[in-house]
């Protein structure tokens, strides 16, 4: 048996320099004639350990890391693969903390082979799902998706079965699949993780919905930013045209379904499912007033399915394990898994996948390790940058839609970015208007004039020159945006600011009020 | 004058359109029981019943937006708060448009609008005119709390580049009404927003000015916007209006409907009227805009005579001139017999005033010598049309477009020449219908933003017939007649005789190559789409009349309608463009020297002994002279004396100096028009005539559709020109007489079938009328041969093609062909006295690169263009938009002389002129350019 070695060929590796390892690697491989092929492999996510090092041996995965280009001849210079009783060892991969804490299931092939390697995606029960999906009908596989208890994983969690069952009853030979990769949201990166590591299990998800609902085509709207994933998805589904996964003959089953990728031109506000399809369209990205639904008359008019990376690539755990499979993951509402991002002042940041319903300190804590800079947390952010700030006795709560939404708060994508106590909390909400301000279409007036009013009512009350009524007009104009805005952007700005209002007393309030008491 | 004063108000809007649904859905809006079509929106739904809903963003006359969120109002059993103008009603929603909390957000809404608006209201434009400033006491907005530190607008510069409106951003709410009134009502898409969140602005295509931009200059953004921020400059120097009057554009076949918005008897403002029939709330830069001419210092307002054109004229009263003019034309036909003499009436005029010129000229002349001037644009198509339908008009109102699959457009370039019509075209191409141009050159449908055509078929001028044939063949040969429908509706002998000729070897595409310049395969697959989309529509203009084949093309097409069962219902048909407000009304009032009122034949003597009996006059059973003859007459001695009612033909005439030296024989000529024109230089009697601001009448347009002209002042000449006639007539012993103008409608109705039902009581209660309308109940006719055709069973002719005479050949190797653009119009005695010219104020012949080299003419270069009957200098401008081997101008200026070069040639059938096809050459001039005319 081959002897293979493996460094991660993935963005946040390859920033983290495992390019260079990897040549030193192939150096040392080479200088000492050890025979061992080095695979460039995808990440598991694990980035406080890259460049993570994985030495194959008898079957057995042993990790390195973080490992340095110097390193590495410590590692390999004695002619033979390091083993166990290595020192730098970190033991096999399910012996890492980090990654044996998680349940995977839609990142349980992320990071073991080549992210192209369609024998191995096969091997690791890649096609299982699509398989399936074709020899059952549309209206089971709808039933398997409802069973699982699905929802959309871009931030709304909308059931997925509703959709799905939506636009197959949706009148039309003419229907698209729209997979929203234009992860925008601070502190998120799943979905470039599952593009550039296991990207065939996105194609074979919307290979299956496009069977499902009766579409041709699909179209991966892909942030510029990302071109790694640009690369790898590219390369994959001209590999999966070639294996019969795509095109006009799909495993022999006469269907037809091809997958597009279209770039994004940098506005986050693409992200906004309307303001996306009018991009792909080829128009301005501004969010269109919904109704009608994209479900029924989406991507040029026709229905359309649009779904987030995650809530794709979680239907070939469905259909492959069966619907109450992934349903017996999680709590509540809230079923299967999420895979959460770790970011910001963290120790150990990266991706992490639970079951719904455990607590948001297990993230902070068990995973994430404490802080970066060895000072108590004090707040973190859920959910992106419209996402709430929650202060320490919020920590407890559990991972799970309502129990977030109870709490004015949001799971929303899954980014979980942690700050220290050096944080200034007024400065996070003038924050949250800015970034409103600079991303709103300008379509709606809430959004568009909105966010610029309250980035600047909030710099007056940051810089003491606020008048006693502000504080007043700041809650009047948060309902306006919330009630009154046309999509999510201006209706969760408000989200960050009202949370930091109230888990934060005093962090607004009291530049006002010492302001006052000056005079 | 209209009995009762209209004030001023703006336009009923309902903030959404209109639904199509056929259901009925009942909800509640704020406890009022509300039944409305399913699929309206919210909005709609209480507007309409009235119940008041701010709105800014939404307005009936485009699609739901959803961006001012100043609508909002509660549904029970929902969350949040939904905008009214995008929510569409359910059955049994409970709405509640003003709970404490709709209130309260749509004041803070407001508030952040007036956050960055300017606090002006007095001084500005649209104070009372603005949906901003009605929101913002709507909603009790009582102070700006943010305060005017915060970053704004205000600082932006208006952009005056536009000569009719203004664009001032530091107004602007981006509302983006103007945006999609570009888009959606004009189909220009010349306006965008750049940038985006608080830096959203409206810019005119990559943010240059209004003026340099794409834009059209339509108004339709102006009548879009809420605000100041677009708004006509004449409302800004001189406030609102206080009074409107609702009448009919005077400029082309469209006949939109306008609504002249008045302080006192002067145009403020002139607005496209929502409820029009032809343009449902749509006009263009000349409609909107281009009518100062009506008080233009050029306007002539007393009549004048002299004994010889060579004379200085002398101003005299109306009894003086009328006596003067009376005196001569008697002596005249002493002289020289009774037909010595002739009229001819005006496609610019209303239909009462067309009316009575021919009544003069059959009772009070005592002949037939009476022509129009459609005589030289779509005489062709009365013929062709009555031949093979019996009816001589378009089958289809324009809305039908809407409904057409396929469209084959001939000859006709709608969006230069009627664009109010070509938005409707457009938008219908937007919707996926398919297009096919036949036309020598690309015009702008072939390919302009968001419109691309399917084919182009470049035919070579004068090769049309050939090309009609062509696609025939291949309908026929392929199996594409709809033999249902000739079957049951068609005449099936004249049919097969067409069969016959058309199945013909000769007839086959790749046989006409050499002759109509078009691949066969191109043709070959526009027959296939023409013929299978489902409904196939042809549209046409003068690129199919005005040829030596007019006529034979008109029935080539009606063939290719009949064959392929494309006649008789929605989105199909054969439709004219009509060039000029009333060509369509001028013909249907027997202008023509052979045919009385309706088109009935003047041999005709049960018809005849109608109009006998009605006017007391025996009438002579001879067609007259049309207007080629009279020209001739005049040059042979024969023909002495014409009135000419708003006609040019010394400038708008094939063959310039022949028409000149007809002109310059005449003993007498009577020149009624706004202007002294080209034509008044001959001339020994001026009549001033009146603009359409002072007519009361009605226009008949394209479609049939019989508007109200109505008057917003008194005639400026101090007699209607309905009224000069019959004074001339009443003086030449003929007494004509009629209290109003209405009651010589009363006297066409009486005296024509299919204007039976027509009055001005019943127009002004419904709005417009498309004839035929034979009795007091009917309402009028949309679509033409539903069931039978007019004259039976549809009749094909057979439709040899003939080549013109006029051929290119070594000594003139080019063809030169006409047409307009869209700023001027026809002659241009109206829009060269506007501001239009800042767009075109000279004539340029387009020329093809290669053919340039050939000859060393450079872009902008002066070029004399002669022919075999004579030569004029004009600006070369290089294009590829024509062929090589065709060259193009327009005629809109005088010192063009166009027509100087155009030849005798005309229709075998009518005489209509072939302006479209002269043989030319193009030299290099050293002439200097021509000076700018704008004035």
């Amino acid at each position: 048996m081959t002897q293979r070695v493996f460094i991660p060929d993935e963005t946040t590796a390859c920033s983290l320099g495992t390019d260079a390892v990897a040549k030193a690697v192939k150096a040392q491989l080479e200088a000492h004639g050890i025979d061992a092929e080095l695979v460039r492999n995808g990440s598991r996510g694990a980035f406080h350990l890259e460049p993570l090092v994985e030495v194959e041996d008898a079957g057995q995965r042993l990790v390195f890391g973080p490992v340095s280009p110097a390193d590495v001849p410590g590692l390999f210079g004695s002619g033979v693969l390091p083993g166990r009783d290595h020192a730098a060892c970190l033991g096999r991969v399910d012996e890492i903390p980090f990654l044996a804490g998680q349940t995977r299931l839609t990142f349980a092939r992320v990071g073991e082979a080549a992210p192209l390697d369609l024998a191995a995606y096969k091997a690791s029960g890649g096609g299982v799902a699509l398989e399936r999906a074709l020899s059952i009908s549309s209206a089971q596989v709808v039933q398997e998706i409802e069973t699982s208890g699905l929802r959309g994983r871009g931030g709304a969690a909308f059931p997925a079965a509703i959709k799905w069952q939506t636009v197959l009853d949706a009148p039309g030979t003419e229907k698209y699949i729209v997979c929203n990769a234009d992860e925008g949201d601070s502190g998120t990166f799943a979905d470039r993780l599952l593009m550039e590591c296991d990207p065939y299990q996105l194609l074979e998800a919307m290979a299956i919905a496009g069977i499902t609902v009766g579409a041709k085509l699909g179209i991966i709207y892909l942030r510029s930013e990302y071109p790694k994933a640009h690369e790898v998805l590219n390369a994959a589904i001209a590999q999966a045209q070639t294996a019969a996964l795509l095109g006009d003959n799909i495993l022999g089953s006469g269907t037809s379904f091809d997958v597009e990728v279209r770039l994004g031109a940098g506005s986050y506000i693409c992200g906004e499912e309307t303001a996306m399809l009018e991009s792909i369209e080829g128009k301005r990205g501004v969010v269109r007033a919904k109704p009608p639904l994209p479900a029924l008359s989406g991507l040029f008019g026709k229905p359309t399915l649009v779904h987030n990376v995650l809530t794709l690539a979680a239907v070939t755990s469905v259909l492959a394990g069966g619907g109450s499979h992934y349903a017996a993951h999680g709590t509540g509402r809230s079923r299967g898994t999420m895979p959460f991002q770790i970011g910001g002042n963290v120790l150990c940041g990266g991706l992490v996948e639970l079951p719904f319903g455990r607590p948001l300190d297990s993230l902070l804590n068990e995973f994430a390790g404490g802080s970066f800079s060895g000072r108590a947390f004090k707040a973190v952010q859920v959910g992106g940058p419209l996402g709430a700030y929650l202060a320490a006795n919020d920590w407890q709560m559990p991972l799970d839609y309502e129990a977030f939404a109870a709490a004015g708060a949001m799971i929303g994508h899954g980014g979980v970015v942690a700050f220290d106590d050096t944080v200034d909390m007024a400065e996070q909400a003038e924050f949250a208007m800015r970034f409103c301000a600079i991303e709103s279409c300008g379509k709606c007036t809430p959004c568009r004039i909105g966010s610029k009013r309250g980035e600047e009512l909030i710099q007056r009350i940051r810089l003491e020159e606020a008048n006693d009524g502000d504080l007043q007009v700041l809650d009047e104009l948060l309902e306006a945006m919330e009630l009154g805005s046309l999509c999510a952007l201006g209706g969760l700005t408000p989200m960050p600011v009202r949370s930091i209002l109230k888990s934060f007393p005093g962090a607004l309030k009291a530049a006002r009020i010492e302001a006052s008491q000056v005079r | 004058m209209a009995e009762t004063v209209q004030h001023w108000s703006p336009q009923e809007d309902l903030g959404t359109p209109v639904s199509p649904s056929m259901e009925t859905v009942e909800l509640t809006i704020d406890g009022v029981k509300v039944q409305v079509p399913a699929e309206t929106s919210i909005m709609r739904a209480a507007l309409s019943a009235g119940i008041a809903l701010p709105k800014l963003c939404a307005t009936d006359s485009l699609q739901s937006f959803g961006s001012c969120r100043v609508c909002l109002v509660e549904v029970a059993n929902r969350r949040g708060l939904p905008a009214s103008c995008t929510t569409p009603v359910e059955p049994d929603m409970v709405v509640n448009t003003r709970s404490e909390r709709v209130l309260r957000v749509r004041r803070n809404v407001v508030e952040l609008y007036i956050s960055d608006h300017p606090l002006d209201c007095l001084t500005c434009a649209a104070n009372g005119d603005c949906e901003l400033q009605d929101v913002a006491a709507d909603v009790g907005l009582r102070d700006v709390r943010y305060g005017i530190a915060g970053e704004n607008h205000l600082d932006l510069v208006p952009d005056q580049s536009n000569p009719y409106f203004d664009f001032d951003p530091s107004k602007c709410i981006v509302c983006s009404r103007c945006v999609r009134a570009c888009e959606e009502t004009q189909g220009t898409f010349a306006l965008t927003v750049s940038g985006r969140g608080f830096a959203s602005k409206i810019a005119a295509s990559e943010d240059v000015n209004f003026f340099d931009s794409e834009c059209v200059s339509c108004g339709a953004c102006v009548a879009a916007c809420p605000t100041a921020t677009l708004i006509e400059r004449d409302v800004v120097e001189r406030g609102l209006p206080t009074r409107t009057v609702d009448t009919t554009c005077a400029y082309c076949g469209v006949g939109c409907s306008l609504r002249a918005e008045l302080q006192g008897d002067e145009v403020v403002r002139m607005v496209p009227l929502k409820t029009g029939g032809a343009n449902e709330g749509h006009a263009c830069v000349k409609g909107r805009f281009a009518w100062g001419y009506a008080t233009h210092a050029d306007r002539v307002l007393n009549p004048l005579v002299r004994d010889d054109p060579s004379h200085p004229w002398r101003e005299v009263s109306w009894d003086d001139a009328i006596e003067f003019a009376a005196a001569r034309l008697q002596e005249i036909q002493a002289l020289h017999g009774r037909g010595s003499i002739g009229g001819i009436s005006s496609s610019r005029c209303t239909n009462e005033e067309v009316w009575v010129v021919q009544k003069m000229v059959r009772a009070a002349f005592g002949n037939n010598n009476i022509d129009t001037c459609a005589r030289v644009c779509h005489s062709p198509t009365g013929y062709g049309l009555k031949q093979t339908f019996g009816t001589s008009a378009g089958t289809q109102d324009f809305a039908s477009v809407g409904h057409a699959d396929a469209i084959l457009l001939i000859g006709a370039n709608p969006t230069d020449a009627h664009p109010v019509f070509a938005s409707r075209m457009k938008r219908r191409l937007r919707e996926g219908a398919r297009l096919i141009v036949a036309d020598p050159r690309r015009i702008d449908l072939v390919r302009s933003p968001h419109v691309e055509a399917a084919l182009h078929l470049p035919v070579l001028p004068g090769a049309n017939v050939a090309l009609v044939n062509a696609l025939a063949h291949v309908v026929v040969s392929e199996g594409l007649v709809d033999e249902a429908f000739v079957a049951e509706r068609c005449d099936t002998d004249s049919f097969a005789q067409w069969r016959r000729f058309i199945e013909q070897p000769a007839h086959a595409p790749e046989q006409l190559e050499d002759v109509t310049g078009i691949p066969a395969a191109a043709l070959r697959e526009a027959a296939r789409l023409y013929a299978g989309a489902g409904n196939g529509a042809i549209y046409y203009g003068l690129g199919v009349t005005e040829h030596s084949q007019g006529s034979t093309m008109v029935m080539g097409m009606a063939n290719l309608a009949m064959a392929t069962g494309n006649i008789g219902r929605d989105g199909v048909g054969v439709n004219p463009l009509r060039g000029q407000n009333n060509v369509q009304g001028a013909c249907d009032m027997g202008s023509f020297p052979h045919e009385l009122p309706g088109y009935r034949h003047i041999s005709d003597s049960a018809a005849r002994a109608d109009f006998e009996s009605a006017w007391q006059v025996a009438l002579d059973p001879e067609p007259g002279l049309r207007i080629p003859n009279m020209f001739a007459g005049s040059r042979a001695g024969q023909f002495r004396a014409l009135y000419i009612q708003g006609e040019d033909v010394a400038q708008s005439d094939p063959d310039t100096q022949h028409v000149q030296a007809a002109l310059e024989s005449l003993d007498c000529l009577i020149v009624q028009d706004l202007f002294l024109n080209e034509t008044a230089q001959f001339a020994h009697v001026f009549f001033p005539g009146t603009s359409f601001l002072e007519k009361d009448g009605t226009f008949t347009n394209a479609e049939r559709r019989i508007n109200r002209v109505r008057p917003v002042t008194e005639p400026r000449t101090g007699l209607s020109e309905w009224q000069v006639v019959c004074k001339l007539a009443t003086a030449m012993g003929y007494p004509m007489d009629y209290p109003s103008a209405a009651d010589i409608m009363e006297e066409i109705a009486a005296l024509t079938p299919t204007f039976a039902g027509v009055s001005f009581a019943k127009l002004d209660r419904v709005g417009s009328v498309q004839w035929p309308c034979p009795d007091a109940e009917s309402t009028g006719t949309r679509v033409m041969h539903e069931t039978r055709f007019v004259r039976g069973e549809g009749k094909f002719m057979v439709t040899e093609y003939v080549p013109t005479e006029e051929r290119a050949n070594r000594r003139y190797p080019l063809i030169l062909t006409t047409g307009r653009i869209l700023s001027q119009y026809n002659v241009g005695a109206q829009t060269r006295r506007t501001q239009n010219s800042l767009w075109h104020d000279q004539d340029v012949l387009e020329i093809h690169e290669a053919d340039a080299e050939l000859r060393g003419i450079g872009d902008g270069e002066r070029v004399f263009v002669s022919s075999r009957k004579g030569a004029t200098v004009l600006t070369a401008h290089l294009s590829d938009r024509v062929p090589a081997g065709v060259v193009h101008t327009t005629f809109h200026h005088p010192e063009s002389e166009a027509n100087v070069v155009t030849t005798e040639f005309s229709d075998w059938a009518t005489n209509c002129p072939e302006y479209k096809v002269t043989a030319v050459q193009v030299l290099p001039s050293n002439e200097t350019p021509a000076a700018d005319t704008v004035g």
